[in-house]
């Protein structure tokens, strides 16, 4: 029988496997380091998944749980074969004497209040088509844009909501 | 074992790029003219000094300069950080 | 094994990447340096350089498998800038909007600044 005090302590501890995606990820990023699958690394890494995020809970925001797992391999692909166009339309306009972007500000606004999800899509935004996320205001729930090359500011918000947030809001919630 | 180095210039190539791109960081760390444009040519500069490293390893093959790579990424972005928020805040560590 | 006994289609795969990897870092720096405001100037190297540092770190994965060491600590480095990149080039842009930094395109002036 556990006093209804050391349940409230063990709530605000979290359990082992809270943070499934986290525990996955330093598990994998062990491995790496080591390059090898030698069974004292594989014990190591699964100790660390485990207690890594345990002991981090405090500090952590809500869990890190991809829901539709399908969705989201798709949506990889989708956004590594973004960031390749968007080099190439950076390089274009960087090698182009003659061009002239046009620069502007976008407020993009926030359907989801999901941490994750907002914080992927503000990375999303950042490494993909002449655009990189400045400030994420978490009070009036909107990412201030900034776009190198772009004459519509209105249908550029509309883009990245429905390409990237709807896909990472299906994932998340 | 064929005739045609071709690793050999695209290794070549690869180091003049970089190092290009270094210099021509270098003159924007140098002009600047605003303080955060100079850390953003140092972030530039430590991504191009990581790429030179790893070339450098595929030229003597050897698997040692993985780990300098590895050491200049992160205490490059740890440089950026501190620096972007010591101009914003006025103060590294609140 | 040395570089020059790698199987030849490989050998072209890797000069591939490598002279890729060098043209997108040397295009992050031209246009760091060409474009007229700082925020125009983020977007240079936040995007060209990760793909230029991928190319080379790629490159070098291919070579050390075609020497028979099969590896992948280069993802890692790979990873590692990849995640980092938008965090380092938010936080810069946060700064250069708190010190009004000019931009070319008008800020929006609700904006609070950070």
């Amino acid at each position: 029988m556990t006093e209804p005090g050391q349940r409230e302590a063990a709530r605000r501890r979290g359990g082992w496997f809270d943070h499934p995606a986290l525990s996955v990820l330093l598990a994998a990023v062990w491995l790496l380091v080591r390059e090898s699958l030698a069974p004292a690394d594989l014990i190591f890494a699964v100790v660390m998944g485990l207690v890594v995020p345990r002991l981090a809970h405090g500090f952590l925001d809500k869990a890190f749980k991809p829901r539709a797992l399908f969705t989201a391999v798709r949506f990889t692909f989708i956004v590594l074969w973004d960031i390749v166009i968007s080099n190439m339309t950076v390089a274009r306009i960087v090698l182009d004497p003659r061009s002239s972007p046009r620069p502007c500000w976008i407020t993009v606004p926030l359907a989801t209040h999901h941490p994750g999800a907002i914080t992927l899509l503000a990375t999303i935004i950042t490494t993909t088509p002449g655009t990189v996320s400045c400030v994420v205001d978490d009070v009036r729930w909107e990412i201030l844009v900034h776009a190198l090359d772009c004459d519509d500011p209105q249908a550029m918000a509309a883009q990245i909501k429905q390409r990237y947030e709807r896909p990472l809001m299906e994932i998340f919630e | 074992m064929n005739g045609l180095p071709l690793i050999e210039w695209a290794l070549n190539f690869a180091f003049v790029a970089v190092g290009a791109a270094l210099v021509l960081a270098a003159w924007r760390l140098v002009r600047g003219p605003d303080a955060i444009d100079r850390v953003l040519a140092l972030d530039t500069m430590y991504i191009n000094v990581v790429a030179l490293v790893i070339l450098l390893g595929i030229r003597f093959g050897t698997a040692l300069f993985f780990d300098a790579g590895l050491l200049i990424a992160l205490l490059g972005f740890i440089a950026t950080v501190a620096l972007s928020r010591y101009l914003s805040r006025g103060d590294v560590i609140e | 094994m040395a570089l020059d006994e790698i199987h030849g289609v490989w050998q072209v795969v890797i000069a591939l990447m490598l002279v890729v990897g060098g043209v997108f870092a040397l295009v992050g720096a031209v246009g760091m340096l060409r474009f007229p405001d700082f925020y125009m100037r983020l977007h240079a190297p936040t995007k060209a350089t990760t793909l230029g540092v991928g190319g080379v770190l790629l490159a070098s994965m291919a070579a050390n498998w075609g020497q028979g060491n099969y590896g992948l600590h280069e993802l890692l480095i790979t990873l590692f800038l990849f995640i980092t990149a938008p965090v380092s080039a938010n936080l810069m842009a946060k700064a250069a909007l708190h010190l009004r930094v000019p931009s070319k395109a008008p800020v929006p002036e609700d904006q609070p600044r950070p």
